[in-house]
């Protein structure tokens, strides 16, 4: 047998309400347990260091595990952040152990933990976009990571998975990417950092209802049969590959079930998605702008 | 004197600290729980269509997304009139969802969130037998993440059953994903599912999928009648001392859940397959009254309009303190077993019986940290066995979903048992979007801090009195915690039911 590589992942979570963790639980090929236990691939094994829903510790000796990974991985780690940094108030909205008797803020450890990170891995909406906790009026000062890391001039390498909750092989998959082929080229992810190898197709190019869309057979009520537009589905502005892959191992997925698709994938989710249950229109759609800095498209949040 | 702070205190949901003081013996003498994410989401439902509460709300928990959805399609059910007029297809399905929900989290607790504290995953790399062969080789690589570190000392379990505790953790991260699996076949997907709605649920019930849903019930009661039970039972007896530990504050409530008719508006009174109420010691029981709920914040991060203020002198917590006639209450299976014990349920007497005759202990016994988990268990064994009925009862033939008209000013409320413990929703609607929206969740009862009377809250409670054996490892204390399944996101809330005014609502007039 030969050397394994030991691939570190810190998972931190902040605003969030673990759905995130959740759904890659439910991991079926690879299964959560092969993860955890064996190796992604022969030679390659991702190593779990920091979960707080999973690991067996807690307390101060699994604070103690952040500086010890530093100082072991001296390349650096893959950083999963799952959840939006809340901002407001010093950070005091979440916080994660003490500091000489003072709580850590979130925003404070995710500086830190950064630093030194390979590339981060922004997993769900909230950490992708802002999310939940970001919809008016941003209570917290909620943002998400990529936004966190740009107002604070952090600048690495990120992956946008976004969903709320993101599709377990939409998280598994990228890890894989990276492992097996390093960070995403520029042509393999679209303008908002996501692998168009899941977000790269309309919903309402694949869905199962088009030929109602296209006959006009449209459902008037929740539970009719036809296409779900007229009650609100979000399908034809989200990008996903959720008609195909479907949830679950394969048993259903939103419309499949006869609820619209509320666009939880897509920049402006919860408000640029409501109401739910009207039609969307197009002038609703989020605007973006490019970076002169980093040559990226970024939301431009605030707009009217 | 000493203090053990435990920040952050891992393997529940979300961000939560636990502080206790001891004295001079080592026991502890008081103890304090915060929850420690503050995100605002009932502002962030205000002035949105009601309609979407249903949705927004399942993304205060990911873990227990269901019971937020439910109880926030019942609340908007009871706002839009037609609260007895959903469909007995909606009925069924809406308990079918929930309740493989509470089978996913059930098993996720035990096997995920608690096991640790007991067995020995470590010993567990030595054993010979294949079945542990992954886990030699996941050894051999020289790194423990994320099983090492850990709290040492008094992993107690003879080998037989921590073999057995070990295998079942492994298995039943496979069969907690099938729940979910199971859940998402009438919930379109899940976590967070999108099938529950006001008036009813969206899917249809069809033949093959009534066929797959009752097998895959099949394989979780198999799996927790065989495997989940007698493995609570083999670390309630190797720790048996957990039976006089954590007894907390011994009042009860619970809102009962699973309807077993649609009939009856007042959801405090309809016909529920466990049922609602109160209880305490006495085991007497008492019939449920929503109107004595009250809240209060002197010692949570909130002025007393509710703002959030982190920076509050006398708060040590984003969890505000529920009491019930303003005494503080337990939530969550326990509570649930207990009042329904309370009340005469056949059902929950008879499993209860057997397992406390199993294990030579009294209903006394019951409040505990090891009565808890076997609480836990007893009730999933009987929810698995109720959903292989339910699915049997849906009619492909029949309507899931009853229109409605949206009501441009009404207030509603929905109350049911998720799987920690009571879960109220409810909610105001101006100019026909949302003006208050307010939910008291399971850990805003069980985690809440000390009320303005100081009366601790019954995590804390349970703490109270507790022998830590060893301050650096403080096993007693997560082993306290956990007993009681905390979730932060769920419990931490800012609006409150005052203004709300529960009396005026129409369906408890």
């Amino acid at each position: 047998m030969g050397k394994v590589a030991e691939i570190p992942v810190i998972w931190l979570q902040g605003a969030t309400c673990t759905g995130c963790s959740m759904s890659v639980l439910n991991s079926i090929r690879p299964s959560i347990a092969n993860l955890l236990l064996e190796e992604l691939f022969p030679g390659k094994h991702i190593n779990l260091r920091f979960h707080m829903t999973l690991m067996a510790g807690s307390g101060e000796i699994v604070l103690e595990i952040l500086r010890e990974t530093k100082e072991s991985f001296p390349n650096g780690y893959l950083l999963v952040i799952e959840g939006a940094i809340p901002t407001a108030c010093e950070g005091l909205f979440c916080t994660v152990g003490e500091k000489d008797g003072k709580p850590t803020p979130f925003m404070e450890l995710t500086k830190e933990l950064t630093n030194n990170a390979i590339a981060v891995i922004a997993l769900g909406t909230c950490a992708s976009f802002g999310g939940i906790p970001s919809g008016r009026p941003n209570p917290t000062g909620a943002m998400s990571v990529v936004e966190f890391m740009h107002s604070n001039g952090i600048n690495k390498p990120f992956v946008r998975v976004p969903g709320c909750p993101p599709h377990p092989d939409w998280f598994v998959g990228t890890c894989a990417h990276i492992v097996l082929f390093g960070l995403p080229k520029p042509d393999e992810v679209d303008e908002l950092g996501r692998l168009k190898l899941f977000y790269g197709k309309l919903i309402h190019d694949n869905c199962p209802r088009r030929g109602y869309f296209d006959t006009g057979r449209m459902a008037h009520k929740l539970s009719d049969e036809g296409c779900l537009y007229e009650v609100g589905c979000k399908g034809y502005v989200t990008f996903s590959d959720c008609p195909y892959r479907k949830w679950n191992g394969g048993i259903n997925w939103c419309i499949d079930n006869g609820h619209p698709c509320i666009g939880c994938c897509e920049p402006g989710f919860p408000d640029v998605m409501s109401p739910i249950y009207e039609r969307f229109f197009e002038e609703r759609l989020p605007k973006l702008k490019l970076d002169e800095a980093t040559g990226r498209l970024i939301l431009v949040t605030g707009q009217d | 004197m000493q203090k053990i702070v435990i920040d952050p205190m891992t393997r529940i949901e979300g961000h939560m600290k636990v502080e206790v003081t001891l004295d001079n013996t080592g026991t502890v003498v008081e103890a304090r729980s915060s929850g420690l994410l503050y995100r605002g989401v009932e502002l962030i439902l205000r002035g949105r269509d009601p309609r979407d509460a249903a949705r927004i709300t399942q993304r205060v928990c990911g873990v227990c997304p269901v019971p937020h959805g439910t109880a926030s399609a019942l609340c908007l059910d009871s706002a839009f009139g037609i609260s007895n007029k959903i469909p007995k297809n909606g009925v069924i399905l809406r308990n079918i969802i929930l309740a493989s929900e509470y089978v996913h989290n059930h098993i996720l607790h035990f096997y995920h969130l608690c096991s640790l504290d007991y067995a020995d995953i470590v010993r567990a790399v030595s054993y010979t037998e294949n079945d542990f062969e992954p886990l030699r080789q996941f050894a051999s690589r020289g790194e423990l993440a994320p099983f090492m570190p850990r709290y040492e000392g008094d992993y107690r379990l003879n080998d037989d059953d921590n073999k057995a505790l070990v295998l079942h953790y492994i298995q039943a991260l496979e069969m907690r994903r099938k729940a979910h699996d199971m859940l998402a076949l009438f919930g379109g997907r899940t976590p967070i599912q999108a099938g529950i709605v006001a008036g009813g649920v969206t899917s249809q019930p069809t033949t093959d999928k009534v066929l797959s849903f009752y097998w895959r019930a099949r394989e979780l009661y198999d799996f927790i009648a065989n495997a989940y039970l007698p493995d609570v039972l083999r670390v309630a007896k190797a720790y048996s001392d957990y039976f006089g530990i954590g007894a907390g504050c011994g009042n009860f409530i619970t809102f009962g859940f699973f309807d077993l008719d649609g009939d009856e508006p007042d959801y405090a009174k309809r016909k529920r397959l466990l049922k609602q109420g109160t209880t305490d010691r006495s085991l007497k029981y008492e019939a449920l009254d929503l109107s004595q709920i009250s809240e209060v914040v002197r010692h949570s991060w909130y002025d007393d309009d509710g703002t959030p203020n982190p920076k509050k002198e006398s708060a040590y917590s984003f969890i505000k303190a529920p009491r019930y006639n303003g005494i503080t209450h337990e939530v969550g299976p326990l509570a649930r077993l207990l009042v329904n014990y309370a009340s005469g349920n056949e059902e929950i007497r008879k499993e209860l019986e057997i397992l406390m005759g199993e294990l030579s202990i009294g209903v006394d016994s019951m409040l505990s940290v090891m009565g808890r988990h076997i609480a836990r268990a007893i009730e999933a064994k009987v929810i698995a066995k109720a959903l292989c009925d339910w699915v049997l009862k849906l009619n492909p033939d029949e309507p899931t979903f009853v229109p409605y008209e949206l009501p441009s000013h009404a207030e509603g409320i929905g109350a049911i048992d998720a799987p920690r413990g009571c879960l109220m929703h409810s909610v105001r609607i101006e100019n026909g979007v949302i003006a208050n929206y307010s939910i008291i969740s399971p850990t805003t009862w069980n985690g809440s801090p000390m009320d303005d009377n100081g009366q601790r809250g019954p995590i804390e409670e349970a703490l109270v009195g507790t022998k830590v054996s060893d301050p650096e490892n403080p096993k007693e204390i997560a082993r306290i915690v956990r007993s009681f399944d905390p979730c932060i996101a769920c419990a931490v809330h800012v609006t409150n039911l005052r203004g709300m005014l529960i009396r005026e609502v129409r369906i408890f007039a």
